[in-house]
């Protein structure tokens, strides 16, 4: 039985699905999960997931519409507090701490688990403000020109600085859907998440702003963990270390992006990639 | 796995305090507004139950002290609001459906704003308007105009619910019988207001509920009486006036019977409205 | 546009022009005559309106000009007709109805939308709205009764006492006067107020909420996005209870006082443009009273006109389904 070998250099061997965590792989990940069940109301969306997110690497999940793992990404951030008559079981734990145990500040948790979404959504108000946003209701700067900076840094790091470093007042929905994206993710970035969660979003940008998000992700995994949701193969394969494939809210397989594209190990797996179903 | 202990800044504290806070606020101000309205159909039940009896319902008004009753003024109020109804229902349905059948061009978009203008001109000012073309000419004040002046009021109400609930029929329907070489009238007549007929409905009862309560448009049209009367040409009591005249009346029995008139209006108020909320509540 | 094949009608909603055009269908023109009557018919009356409330007060505007509007003499014995002590009246109760409703309004509907679970929200939602179905003279009798011998023992004297210093809160404590008026204004338009704002509140898309939940905010801080997006709805819901309020005449009548003065203090007893025209009408023997008070009905016309029509228009996204605006 041979163990999935990972060949980006900061990730940690993947044990296999279902293989308990030794001790080692359990602290060196950012997110482990450990046999999470997910319902909405009486359906069950989510059917134990067991998952090992390292550090500073990019996970994609992918898998046909409906296969849960919008709402698997949604646990990490526990955003589905938010749907009325959701029930989790089992553990998600990043940096150690169980995000659902009784007690667990959520909003400091969303503080370090950023999210960005499929659909932008920038508030009406100016590009600095949306940037500014997280820092100011989170108290993370002292000063006016400290805000000014972390926002400059947070819309360089989303590469969006050198189209609107004139303008910053401007209102956000003034930009094209490509560079609303973008701030979203700089709005996300300017607080520092540890962990950034990306539900496709690409999916509604044409290919040339496409194309700019993932060089841009490539660029963030050197600093942030991602799990990033798509639908399209071919992306994953692109921008991923790591990738995950969800079926009917079953975690089919988890390996290094190399191996699963060309020779996965589950025969599901090899059917989807394949273009079997889905 | 532990759980998640995090030491929270003092500024971190505050805000999740004032969240708290906040829900709070707003709940209060809800338990207010609803203890307000308990309050008031509170003090009508209790005010209003001691003089409320089958005499009162019928007889009409007597001299202080001699009691008497609100019957002329139920049966003037009856009496204005069919003829309020006889004119401002159809008109108003007219109107709504043309601006659902006609709803683009220039002409629908003036007819639109119009109506709505009707729907936020104060009921005294309607009052006023009827006063100067229909009891100035007549020389007197008149149950016609009462029933002239509750329609222009009516009129929007029923305008404005009649056309959204047409809109929502859906255009499949519509279609479907065009296809099928009936006439655009034919469609509908025949196919989408009574698609619609319940919505239409719903929306006449609540202008009905809305124009029962009104009052300061017939001060000066219906103006008012002690007898029974139902001609279209003299003045007619209403509810409404009757329980404005009796409350500034500075006699205690009086007062008491404007708390028992409120009783009758407020159940028929009430009444109509939970009735209607009741069956739209089932449909969606 | 009006090709016609085969039996093929005409689109719908085709312009007016094209409507009037016959489409060979004897039916269809009656029809469509009679709506266009029907429609006609509201564009007279509306026009009618106009007209005779400009020509009955041609008596008055003559003679008294501009300054109708700054004169503070309202004596039908002398024939002296001046607007200001109402117009003071209406605009200082509005105003105190707005002070305390609109806060209270927007408490209510961040409630129902945001805090409270749906199936709470929807029979409270039902009670607030029914505080909107309770007809003005009803409010006014309560008024009478309850409300202000309420204020005159338990509100007017501790204000008086704490706050007497300012002129607001001095004069004689009968418990019937603008203050009264103003509170019964503010229960009156809260309903209305609170509902277009919820119409509004719920409009704005989830995913704005979710952006600032997703960046750490609270609850709370998730609820100011929510009303920042909203912003010109809810300006446009106050504005609009702003003409309510401004129109309101039998509860306003019973609990004002009924005097035509104008007085720093909120407890001496006011009178408001609607209130004068109802109570002073029947009693108008002169052409000039008859003609000063049919005036101020064409100002107050013309003032609710514009206030709802700016409303309108900063609400105009966000249809009311009940029509009891």
């Amino acid at each position: 039985m041979s163990t999935p070998t990972i060949t980006p250099k900061f990730a940690v061997r993947e044990p296999r699905v279902g293989e308990p965590l030794s001790p080692q792989t359990a602290a060196a990940a950012r997110v482990s999960v450990r046999e999470l069940n997910f319902y909405y109301g009486r359906a069950q969306a989510l059917h134990n997931i067991s998952l090992n997110i390292p550090e500073r690497i990019v996970m994609a999940l992918i898998g046909p519409s409906g296969c849960g793992k919008s709402t698997f990404l949604r646990t990490l951030n526990r955003m589905n507090d938010v749907i009325a008559a959701t029930r989790v079981e089992g553990e998600v734990t990043i940096d150690g701490r169980d995000i659902y145990a009784a007690g667990t500040d959520v909003v400091d948790l969303r503080r370090r688990v950023g999210m960005v979404f499929q659909k932008s959504n920038p508030f009406p108000k100016s590009i600095f403000d949306n940037v500014a946003y997280g820092l100011r209701i989170n108290r993370l700067t002292t000063s006016k020109a400290e805000l000014a900076e972390r926002v400059e840094q947070a819309l360089n790091d989303a590469a969006l600085w050198s189209e609107v470093k004139d303008r910053l007042k401007a209102s956000a929905l003034s930009l094209s859907g490509g560079q609303q994206q973008r701030l979203c993710i700089a709005r996300a970035l300017a607080i520092r998440p540890e962990v950034l969660l990306m539900d496709e979003p690409a999916s509604a940008l044409d290919p040339g702003a496409t194309f700019k998000i993932e060089e841009l992700i490539f660029e963030l995994k050197k600093q942030y963990t991602i799990v990033i949701v798509t639908h399209n193969m071919q992306q994953a394969a692109r921008v991923s270390d790591v990738t995950a494939f969800f079926l009917l809210g079953k975690l089919i397989e988890v390996n290094a992006t190399e191996k699963m594209f060309t020779n996965p190990n589950e025969k599901l797996t090899e059917d989807y990639i394949t273009g079997r179903f889905g | 796995m532990s759980s998640a202990i995090i030491t929270l800044t003092r500024a971190d504290r505050t805000r999740r305090a004032t969240s708290g806070t906040m829900t709070t606020l707003t709940a209060l101000c809800t338990l207010f507004a609803v203890g307000i309205l308990l309050v008031i159909l509170a003090y009508i039940a209790w005010q209003g139950i001691g003089s409320v009896s089958l005499r009162f319902l019928l007889d009409s008004p007597r001299p202080v002290g001699e009691g008497g009753g609100i019957g002329n003024a139920i049966l003037g109020s009856l009496v204005l609001l069919l003829l309020s109804s006889a004119f401002g229902m159809p008109l108003g349905i007219a109107i709504g459906v043309f601006l659902s059948e006609f709803g683009a061009g220039r002409f629908a978009s003036l007819v639109r704003f119009v109506v709505d203008t009707l729907t936020g001109v104060p009921s005294i000012v309607t009052g006023v308007f009827v006063y100067a073309i229909i009891v100035v000419p007549l020389k007197h004040f008149s149950a016609l105009a009462g029933g002239v002046a509750l329609a222009v009021i009516m009129i929007p109400i029923v305008a404005r619910t009649t056309e959204e609930m047409i809109k929502l029929v859906p255009h499949s329907l519509r279609e479907a019988a065009l296809a099928l070489g009936a006439a655009q009238w034919k469609v509908t007549l025949g196919v989408v207001i009574p698609a619609a007929a319940s919505g239409i409905a719903t929306g006449a009862m609540l202008a009905v509920a809305r124009v029962s309560g009104e009052t300061a448009p017939l001060l000066f049209t219906a103006f008012g009486s002690r007898f029974f009367s139902y001609y279209l040409n003299q003045p007619i009591a209403s509810l409404t006036v009757q329980i404005y005249n009796y409350a500034i009346s500075p006699y205690d029995d009086w007062h008491a019977q404007a708390w028992a008139a409120t009783l009758v209006l407020m159940t028929l108020i009430l009444g109509i409205n939970i009735t209607v909320r009741f069956f739209t509540r089932k449909k969606f | 546009m009006s090709v016609r094949i085969g039996g093929q009608r005409p689109p719908l909603n085709v312009s007016w022009r094209r409507a009037l055009s016959p489409t060979g269908n004897a039916g269809d023109a009656v029809f469509r005559g009679l709506m266009f009557f029907a429609a006609l018919l509201i564009l007279l009356i509306v026009g009618g309106m106009i007209v005779a409330l400009a020509a009955k007060s041609m008596l008055s505007i003559r003679e008294f000009g501009f300054g109708f509007l700054t004169s503070r003499e309202w004596n039908p014995v002398k024939g002296e007709f001046g607007a200001l002590p109402f117009v003071y009246g209406t605009v200082v109760s509005s105003l105190i109805a707005l002070l305390i409703s609109v806060p209270l309004s927007l408490g209510i509907a961040i409630f129902l939308v945001e805090q409270a679970p749906r199936s709470l929200a929807r029979p409270i939602t039902f009670l607030v709205e029914l505080l909107a179905a309770i007809p003005s003279v009803v409010y006014g009798v309560w008024g009478i009764f309850v409300l202000a011998p309420f204020l005159r023992v338990h509100v007017e004297p501790p204000l008086a006492r704490w706050f007497g210093w300012l002129p607001l809160f001095r004069g004689s404590i009968t418990g019937i006067g603008l203050l009264t008026g103003g509170i019964i204004l503010a229960i009156m338009v809260t309903p209305i107020i609170s509902a277009v704002v919820r119409d509004v509140l719920s409009a704005v898309p989830n995913s704005q909420r979710e952006a600032a939940l997703a960046l750490g905010a609270t609850k709370w801080e998730t609820t100011r996005v929510v009303l920042v997006n909203g912003a010109p709805g809810i300006a446009g819901a106050v504005i609009l209870g702003l003409g309510r309020a401004l129109g309101e005449t039998m509860a306003v009548t019973m609990v004002i006082g009924n005097r035509a003065q104008i007085s720093a203090s909120l407890f001496e007893p006011s009178y408001t443009i609607a209130s004068a025209i109802a109570n002073e009408f029947t009693e108008a023997t002169q052409d000039l009273h008859l003609s000063s008070l049919v005036e101020l009905g064409l100002i107050l016309f013309l003032v609710t006109f514009v206030v709802n029509g700016v409303a309108r228009v900063l609400v105009w996204n966000v249809t009311r389904k009940t029509g009891t605006v």
